[in-house]
């Protein structure tokens, strides 16, 4: 090895790396203006993120940070929420949801008629819309794609790469050929009408058309791209697909030939991978990131009083429990869930981890929801009642019992460690021994789903605005072994909830969903804690930005000042 | 000497494959399961059931563990549960974004690690050699994503002197040919994105490379003080070299051997995964991938994911034992 001049290269390299780190200006201002290090001397912050925004051609491009990567990009076949993020942005269905709640508007479909008996829907599409490759968009696409999601043996099916559409199994009561699965055909009746035949009516059948994950791909780029279309999705949407970095970022760009005049106002759009919500909130700070979703709630505070960044707030669409194995005693018996329900301050967990951003809950449904019973009576923190419950179940002097949860953060809980003991404190007071069990994501599903529990926390986020998403997967006694954890069973309930789901007048499911919470309440299979408000923060140099509830909001409004 | 590197590479078959039957031993024996993590919450058991079969989980272990043997040996790295794609074109770029940093981040290590090692040793017991070492014993006990953080806090969100996170400036991605950006930004001679992208790899680089600089000065130190004390340094002195000659071109030849040790088996760890420096950094890196991996029971990608590691941990103990013949060639193999 000549010593003397690999030293003498080590010196050189070093002298490099010295140059580049401390360098003020980063040498030439780089043609496209976008290296925003290069205004580093002087307050970092507003000046840098106008000049990082537009590049060489006044681009306006728009970096979204969020902490995890997407699965993929066919939205059918996925339930993740950082892929619905993005596919909104590329894919269209045909109703959408409103700006900041669960109504639906027309979207690829510009009206439609719903039958009497319920069992006929007709969508009117709208005429002269275009997929991303040129390809026109009507009735036949709409089949195609239905059927794809219905059918495992149809050809975009791609079952044997692994394709699975849950979301279609979920909400439309299974798949073809199975005994719940509500559609039973699909007519196309010219270019731009198409006619869903129902089996059975369904109360909230539009509602999922206004779900992201019934968004319409271009029939021709699944032919194009076979399975690889969870990487190359195309759409009507406003934007088009351009790149996808893996764990790092996705590219879109505008989709010049968008259905809506004048939209999108962005050239650009990109979605950004920052998995340490620190690093992420830095990030904003530095003005290399415009907006970032999940804000840890104690940061609040702080964003709130900062010049720069806006916070703002999701509407409550989750809820956060202590589920109670209904099977297990002495959970079995309804006054010691009810006595276990007074026990717990549900207030104090509320104020103690959300930094204000949550209020307490009392029925497994967010306030907002259609049918929400406001009149049933809450189990406010009553340690005595407790007591005296317990006392008539026969179990004066407590009992032992094991409380398994997992610490992963979720929307609806972010320290799920916390709460539970919280929870062993104030059960510890009512004689309740309990013994915390801590497991990792993957097996507690498992765990819980198996009824191999006996106390144990989680939530439920919703997805298309609709109570029995919550209330049938919850606690409908057929969904015991998959949805319905605290395997809860009452005939009373799951006939109401039958009922409700088959309606199709809102006000008669309306009436029938509380009549489902006032039983509900009384019986008792879980703690209800709370409904958190997830919070975010922008740069001020967004403009119309309004986040969703099903945290897939569109950015096809959303503009940049400089 | 080339006998020596071919037996050494045979030898990594049987080392990779008994990689593979751990891996894929413990792999299997984790509870929860890939079907349940992608389907989600509220899946149907049906669903579940169903998905399971596709993804071949429910044949014999033995079965599923042929099948990945046979396509490893026609180089198919197996297919991601959860993305769907070939795992041998995805894992690349995590590849090569993991091998950038650890490349700057292993020459910060040796630049600043081996000369402050040499002149600790030199100026034995002064202040610097007192201060050198203080220094690296803060740099060893200072947990990686709490040095990281403060970087980002300080440098880029008060001084706005450096990127708080990634590879580049994402609203200017680069066009990839190798995967190697600065690579990549010198072959389409665009300096301006080299000088951003050497950016963006300081603050990481100096993070994951602080606990391997201080372990290297430390053992340089060592290692230096040992050879100087010896018979042929007091000849090379007595006939009158110069300090610098006698510490640079003889004490340090000599000296180097355990510290090219340390210097590969600290690059190795490094290759294997820098989880924690790329998730404050926002590094698309190995170590996220398998980690995100192991959360997901992507049974295919974690396992030939290790693999990847322990094939380049391999490779770069080889490197370091031919060097080693070329530093001392009294070495024989």
């Amino acid at each position: 090895m000549k010593l003397k001049s690999s030293w003498l290269l080590m010196l050189l390299v070093s002298f490099v790396l010295f140059l580049a780190a401390c360098s003020g200006d980063g040498g030439q201002k780089s043609d496209e203006g976008a290296s925003d290090e290069t205004e580093s001397t002087e307050e970092s912050t507003e000046e840098s993120s106008e000049e990082a925004e537009e590049s060489a051609s006044g681009e306006k491009v728009l970096v979204f940070a969020r902490g995890g990567d997407s699965e993929s990009l066919d939205p059918g076949s996925t339930t993740d929420g950082e892929s619905s993020r993005v596919t909104k942005q590329i894919l269209e269905g045909l109703l959408e949801f409103d700006k900041e709640s669960f109504e639906l508007k027309p979207a690829l479909a510009k009206d439609w008629e719903v039958s009497d008996d319920g069992l006929t829907y007709t969508f009117y599409l709208e005429e002269g819309v275009t997929f991303h490759d040129g390809t026109p968009f009507n009735a036949e696409a709409v089949k195609i794609n239905f059927e794809r999601w219905a059918d495992p043996e149809h050809e975009y099916a791609f079952a044997d790469d692994g394709f699975v559409y849950s979301m279609y199994g979920t909400m439309f009561g299974g798949y073809k050929g199975d005994e719940g699965h509500v559609i039973e055909e699909i007519n196309v009746i010219n270019d731009y009408e198409i006619e869903f035949k129902l089996s059975q009516p369904l109360g909230f059948f539009l509602q999922n058309l206004g779900m992201s994950y019934f968004a319409i791909t271009s029939p021709a780029a699944l032919e194009e791209y076979g399975p690889d279309i969870s990487e190359h999705p195309v759409g009507t949407g406003p934007f088009k697909f351009v790149s996808w970095t893996k764990n790092d970022s996705i590219v879109l760009e505008k989709f010049e030939d968008y259905r809506v005049e004048g939209l999108p106002k962005l050239d650009k759009v990109i979605f950004q991978v920052i998995p340490d919500p620190s690093a992420r909130l830095i990030a904003l700070r530095s003005g290399e990131v415009d907006i970032m979703d999940d804000l840890n709630p104690d940061d609040a505070a702080v964003v709130e009083g900062e010049d720069g960044l806006t916070l703002l707030t999701r509407a409550e669409n989750n809820f956060g429990y202590v589920g109670m194995n209904t099977e297990k005693p002495p959970l079995d018996k309804k006054e010691v869930r009810q006595a276990i329900r007074y026990a717990i301050d549900k207030q104090a967990i509320a104020d103690a981890l959300y930094a204000g951003y949550a209020t307490t809950s009392k029925n497994p449904l967010p306030p907002v929801y259609l049918g929400y019973n406001d009149d049933v009576e809450d189990y406010e923190y009553n340690p005595e009642k407790a007591k005296e419950l317990l006392a008539e179940a026969g179990l004066a002097d407590g009992f032992d019992i094991e409380l398994v949860m997992s610490p992963t953060s979720r929307p609806y809980m972010p320290d799920p460690q916390t709460v539970a003991e919280i929870v062993q404190n104030n059960l510890a007071e009512i004689g309740v021994n309990v013994t915390i069990s801590s497991h990792e994501w993957a097996p507690y599903l498992e765990l819980t789903q198996n009824g191999e529990t006996e106390l144990f926390i989680l939530g439920w986020s919703g997805t298309n605005g609709d109570p029995d998403y919550f209330l049938s997967s919850l606690l409908h006694s057929s969904n015991k072994g998959s949805s319905n954890y605290t395997y809860y069973e009452n005939p009373e309930v799951d006939e109401l909830l039958d009922r409700a789901k088959r309606a199709v007048d809102q006000d008669e499911r309306a009436d029938l969903y509380s009549q489902a919470q006032e039983i509900i309440n009384d019986d008792s299979p879980m703690a209800t804690l709370v409904h958190s408000t997830p919070v975010l923060a922008i740069s001020d140099n967004v403009i119309n930005y309004v986040p969703h509830p099903s945290t897939s909001e569109s950015l096809a409004e959303v503009d940049l000042a400089n | 000497m080339f006998a020596y590197v071919m037996r050494r590479l045979l030898m990594l078959i049987p080392v990779l494959f008994g990689m593979t039957l751990i891996t894929f031993s413990i792999v299997h024996l984790i509870p929860g399961n890939p079907a349940k993590v992608i389907l989600g919450e509220g899946a149907p058991a049906q669903a579940i059931a169903d998905l399971e079969e596709r993804m071949g989980l429910n044949e014999p272990l033995y079965v599923q563990y042929g099948n990945y043997i046979m396509g490893l040996l026609q180089g198919d790295l197996g297919t991601s549960l959860k993305s769907k794609g070939e795992i041998a074109q995805e894992i690349w770029p995590h590849l090569a974004a993991t091998m950038e940093l650890t490349f700057f981040a292993m020459l910060f290590a040796v630049i600043i690690g081996v000369n402050a090692g040499i002149i600790s040793a030199w100026k034995q017991n002064s202040w610097f050699d007192f201060l050198a070492m203080v220094f690296a014993l803060i740099g060893v006990s200072m947990p990686v994503f709490w040095l990281a953080l403060m970087e980002q806090w300080i440098f880029a969100q008060e001084l706005g002197w450096l990127p708080a996170y990634g590879r580049q400036d994402s609203r200017d991605p680069i066009a990839e040919i190798t995967g190697f950006y600065v690579l990549d930004s010198l072959i389409h001679l665009d300096f301006e994105r080299t000088i951003t992208i050497l950016k963006h790899l300081v603050l990481p680089s100096i993070a994951l490379g602080t606990i391997p600089m201080a372990i290297i000065a430390r053992m340089t130190r060592s290692s230096m003080l040992e050879v100087m004390k010896s018979d042929y340094i007091r000849t090379v002195r007595a006939k009158g070299g110069g300090q610098f000659l006698v510490i640079y071109k003889h004490a340090l030849k000599n000296a180097t051997i355990p510290v090219l040790t340390v210097i590969g088996l600290q690059t190795g760890v490094l290759l294997g995964g820098a989880i924690l420096t790329e998730t404050i950094f926002s590094w698309p890196g190995i170590g996220r991938y398998v980690y995100e991996a192991i959360s997901f029971r992507d049974y295919p990608v974690i396992q030939s994911g290790i693999l990847v590691i322990a094939f380049m941990f391999v490779i770069i103990n080889l490197i370091v034992d031919i060097l080693y013949k070329k530093i001392d060639p009294r070495i024989k193999y």
